[in-house]
């Protein structure tokens, strides 16, 4: 159990791409931290810089009360899950889970237990014997699991360790994972950019764009009040809409955007708080047509092209809702549920 | 399989089959000869079917070897060989195993620049610098000696860049793995890389061995102490040494048995790389 301390973490790779640039985060002991971003912004070079498996290039990174910085893997206590779960391939299950153990020279009893009790915490007792490539990808997932679990490390460190299975294994992994970390209060970084796994595990979400930190904050913190525009696009399914506030003034379509923070001049507006009927208290109407009816189940997407603007609108409504397709629509948002940015710097206006 | 149909079939086999007797004969022929007195050669009819003097022929090779062209018994030049052609694969391996792990996980200056000079050295075989090495190897004091017979031979390119082949195609999270879990370079190597190469160094002991047991031009150089000769070069003094018309049926019994030993090496070691094949594939 630690805490993990980042103070302007820097990277510079070899080539001189610069894949982190300043990043300071304080993650208390027993916490769960999501990183998300897009592909490319840093996550994995963030994570392996706290594994030890990245040099670091500028800032200080403390493991509990040590500096790591010039540490070895094995030496900074953690465990690491690995997207392509890395298992030794011709070991079994036990020897996989046990290897980490041997090289600590630990006693032969202790191991043989702590195995065990991993094994049976992750429902792999019955494979021990078995060589990975005759597990199945849940299976081999867990035992991957269970490598990190027996050394019974400070921290936990998973690198999209889900994105090999398939969608249902993964919400079940998902589920397990949360669970057994709660359980074992046992510090996590955890890198993803399914952002459901994103929402749904994070005791706080630290959402990254181009080796940057845009936002640190709790699921909902982050999902009600994003920081940014670029976290605002980002997390929430469909994304957010942008409109121009000009665009609404043009068309006088609210009641008084003067209720908006001053210097907002782009509006977002999430597809689930455009209603088809007026709300009561100050809103604002949009006008235009259905573009596209998409249902999806228990939920439905419609696309509307508002008049005169450029891109299109969408609006997500539970059910089927009774629209066609090229039909004139009115929509409307409570202005409390607007989200206001600032065009030039993407920052929220507060 | 493309076609399933009869004459695909009868076609295929006659195919192998042809193939087959084309490799086998001449084997066949050696097995035949070697069972025969000496005057059924001087006709220059080979004989198809084996012949009365199988054990007579055999028991000279073994133990009288033929004194008057200078051939000790088979015995000692056998193990003669056996000794540098282990020597020799043993040597080629670890070496060009372990350069081939400083290669792929170190970073070290130069590092390409002595991959590439590794990889220019399949140029010069044994015989291109033959000339050069023999003037090493005489004034390092190694004529006549196991060291002379294998070390010239022992580095090797080809198995160096084949091992440096195989380890890119291990995934790098593996050693990430293992230095998670507390394993040093060396460790790693031996925990990890080892056991993932055997199917190669099966295949490559194979290959190896019977390079080394194959050598003729080298040990026919250096050495000139009978207790030294190698079973390849006793077949040539055999044929060429004596006085009198090479004596067919007795060189005939050493190459059936020179043959033996490479036999049983690629046996043993089938058994290693069929299971690799069929084990290591994650
Ligand atoms: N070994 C390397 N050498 C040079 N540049 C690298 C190296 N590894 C990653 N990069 C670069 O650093 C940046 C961040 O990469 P990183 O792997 O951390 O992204 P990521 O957020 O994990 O993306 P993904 O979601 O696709 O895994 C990228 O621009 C990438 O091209
Ligand atoms: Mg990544």
């Amino acid at each position: 159990m630690a805490s993990i301390q980042m103070d302007d973490l820097h990277k510079v790779y070899a080539g001189g791409v610069k894949a982190v640039t300043g990043i300071s985060l304080d993650i208390a002991d027993g916490e769960m931290i999501v990183l998300v971003g897009p592909s490319g912004c840093g996550k994995s070079t963030l994570l392996r810089m706290v594994a030890g498996l990245e040099t670091i290039s500028g800032g200080t990174l403390r493991i509990g009360d040590r500096v790591v910085n010039n540490l070895e893997p094995a030496e900074r206590d953690i465990a690491m899950v690995f997207q392509n779960y890395a298992l030794y391939p011709h070991m079994t299950v036990f020897n996989n889970l046990a290897y980490g153990l041997k090289n600590r020279k630990m006693p032969k009893d202790a191991i043989d237990r702590r195995v065990r009790e991993a094994a049976k915490m992750l429902e792999i007792g019955d494979y021990l014997d078995r060589k990975p490539r005759n597990l199945s990808g849940g299976q081999r997932q867990r035992v991957a699991m269970g490598r990190a679990l027996v050394r019974e490390p400070s921290a936990f460190l998973f690198d999209e360790p889900l994105s090999n299975l398939d969608a249902k294994l993964r919400v079940q992994m998902r589920v397990e994972i949360r669970q057994l970390q709660k359980r074992l209060k046992t510090t996590s970084l955890y890198v993803t950019h399914d952002q459901l796994e994103a929402l749904t595990m994070a005791d706080r979400l630290v959402v990254m764009n181009a080796g940057r930190v845009e936002q640190v904050g709790t699921p909902m913190e982050v999902f009600d009040r994003p920081a940014t525009v670029f976290v605002a696009g980002f997390i929430g399914s469909p994304a957010m809409n942008m409109i121009d506030a000009a665009y609404l003034r043009e068309t006088g379509s609210a009641d008084d955007l003067d209720g908006l923070p001053h210097g907002t001049d782009l509006i977002g507006v999430r597809p689930d708080d455009l209603l088809m009927t007026p709300p009561d208290g100050p809103h604002l109407r949009l006008a235009g047509r259905v573009a596209l009816l998409e249902p999806a189940g228990a939920e439905s997407h419609i696309y509307v092209a508002l008049d005169d603007g450029d891109q299109p609108i969408t609006v997500r409504v539970q059910g089927l809702p009774m629209v066609e397709d090229g039909a004139r629509v009115n929509l409307y948002a409570a202005l409390a549920a607007l989200h206001p940015f600032d065009r030039v710097s993407g920052v929220r206006v507060t | 399989m493309v076609e399933n149909d009869r004459w695909g079939m009868l076609l295929s086999h006659l195919v192998l089959i042809l193939g087959v007797a084309i490799v086998v004969f001449p084997v066949y022929v050696a097995v035949i000869a070697s069972t025969h007195p000496p005057g059924t050669f001087v006709r220059g009819v080979m004989p198809l079917l084996p012949g009365p003097n199988a054990l007579e022929n055999y028991r000279i090779v073994i133990s009288e070897g033929r004194s008057t062209a200078g051939t000790p018994p088979i015995g000692g030049m056998l193990w003669n060989s056996f000794v540098m052609a282990m020597a020799i694969t043993i040597g080629k391996l670890s070496i060009s195993i372990l350069s081939a792990f400083a290669i792929v996980y170190f970073r070290f200056r130069f590092r390409m620049f002595f991959f590439w000079v590794i990889f220019l050295t399949l140029m010069l075989p044994v015989e291109v610098r033959i000339v050069p090495t023999f003037e090493v190897v005489a004034d390092l004091g190694m004529l006549n000696s196991f060291a002379g017979l294998s070390i010239p031979l022992i580095a090797s390119a080809t198995a160096t860049f084949l091992f440096r082949q195989f380890f890119m195609t291990v995934p790098e999270e593996l050693m990430e793995a293992a230095r998670v879990d507390g394993a040093g370079p060396m460790k790693f190597f031996r925990d990890i890389l080892l056991p993932l190469s055997v199917t190669n160094i099966a295949a490559l002991f194979v290959i190896m061995f019977i390079y080394g047991w194959n050598q003729y031009l080298w040990p026919l150089l250096i050495t000139t102490d009978p207790e030294f000769y190698t079973i390849v070069m006793g077949i040539q003094r055999m044929v060429t040494g004596g006085e009198s018309e090479p004596l067919w049926h007795l060189v005939m019994a050493t190459v059936v048995l020179a043959a033996l030993p490479p036999v049983l090496v690629i046996l043993f070691m089938q058994r290693l790389f069929v299971k690799g094949l069929t084990e290591t594939e994650k």
